[in-house]
């Protein structure tokens, strides 16, 4: 085996699991993420020279991310939107949305089931979906997300502000959103 | 924006939703493609390859490969790595390897005088073997690799739940040098060359666990 393999199987081998979370929260299937995820580190193989050394997380999470993308347009399976949507995107307030937030009360975050946050997660759209496992699951700094996910940083922040707000319309029962009114 | 809801959301999220873990299918099944990347990118550059390479990968935008090449231009300025980190990286890939392919041994067994035996006919070096149970670091059993060039003795000692890879080759250096602490990809490695031997040990342990176990291993070479 070479030198070059061994520092690729070195630097790249201990983000397995973060690489499969993120395929799997995006594919939403146990089968595809693991077909994904092995393409995308063949891919990582071969642009291995591209890479300095440090941030490896960040740098491998971007071709993950990638090829899951590619894989849910190419399949025609992505079922939702996944392209950028400037107006979604741009962190408008949306009143329907912050009227839950704006109430610590209806929210209980700390009665929450997994099976509800799991699902609340898993019906964001992937965009969306991306940056809250970056963030939340594999703790990714807003820089590294940016690198990853090669869009600027203010992008970054209003799509995570813009998630968490869908989470927690999501995750707030119904009648309590009415009762805020 | 509202930070105190956020961090309570982000609280729950960490705390209850799911983290995927790779399966172990997972592992090796990349393992052995990666091998035959190996294989097949050590062979000469096919024409076709390359070609269907690069229109897949123009579409990942003129972005990323300005970034591609702007790096690798750099790569050609960096300075060779020395023999030292080089082996380091040999240590290390050869420790994820043995975790990953769930090969961490060719031959299972807690007594020293099965392990050692084994090597013999295999390597044309004996390697010490000592079982470090008592010091809180059992042998679990050895296997062959390959690091520097050379055909290597791997012995698989654990503490807890952490795998210890303790590779052993003769040394090309008369004189011994001392134990060296290194860190590479979170991994911690101990270096050292004495009775005309190399030993390289490495881990996920603490660095102060990893200079118990240097430590103690080498009070048993020196018994």
């Amino acid at each position: 085996m070479s030198d070059r393999t061994r520092r690729f199987e070195a630097a790249m081998l201990p983000h397995l699991d973060a690489a499969f979370n993120l395929a799997r929260w995006l594919l939403r299937d146990e089968h595809n993420a693991q077909d994904v995820v092995q393409d995308a580190y063949l891919r990582a193989f071969r642009f291995f020279d591209s890479y300095q050394g440090e941030q490896a997380r960040p740098w491998l999470l971007g071709i993950v991310r990638n090829s899951c993308f590619t894989w849910m347009k190419d399949k025609q399976r992505a079922g939702e939107q996944v392209e950028f949507d400037e107006e979604r995107d741009s962190g408008v307030d949306d009143p329907g949305l912050n009227r839950a937030a704006d109430n610590p009360e209806t929210l209980l975050m700390q009665k929450l089931e997994r099976a509800q946050i799991n699902k609340a997660i898993e019906e964001l759209p992937p965009l969306f979906r991306e940056v809250i496992v970056l963030r939340e699951l594999e703790e990714l700094s807003y820089e590294e997300i940016a690198q990853c996910a090669a869009i600027p940083l203010g992008t970054v922040m209003s799509r995570l502000s813009r998630a968490r707000a869908m989470l927690r319309t999501a995750l707030t029962p119904a009648d309590q959103q009415g009762q805020s009114k | 924006m509202n930070h105190h809801q956020d961090s309570d959301l982000s609280q729950a999220i960490k705390a209850q939703a799911t983290r995927f873990e790779a399966p172990t299918a997972l592992r090796e099944r990349l393992g052995a493609a990666l091998i035959k990347a190996d294989a097949l990118s050590s062979a000469p550059a096919r024409q076709g390859l390359w070609t269907s390479l690069q229109r897949q990968w123009l579409g990942m935008g003129v972005a990323f490969a300005c970034g591609v090449i702007a790096s690798f231009t750099v790569t050609l300025f960096h300075a060779a790595p020395s023999e030292q980190e080089r082996v380091a990286q040999e240590v290390v890939a050869g420790h994820v390897r043995s975790l990953m392919v769930a090969h961490l041994a060719d031959v299972d067994s807690s007594e020293q005088h099965t392990v050692k035996p084994w090597f013999s006919g295999k390597l044309d070096f004996s390697p010490p073997v000592h079982d470090l149970a008592k010091d809180g670091f059992p042998l679990v059993g050895g296997r062959l690799d390959y690091l520097n060039q050379h055909p290597v003795a791997a012995l698989v000692y654990r503490r807890q739940q952490h795998t210890i890879n303790l590779f052993v080759w003769p040394s090309s250096d008369t004189s011994p040098h001392a134990v060296k602490l290194l860190s590479r990809q979170g991994f911690n490695m101990t270096d050292w060359s004495e009775s005309g031997m190399q030993y390289w040990a490495v881990s996920d342990l603490n660095s102060a666990e990893m200079q118990a176990f240097t430590q103690s291993l080498r009070q048993k070479i020196n018994d």
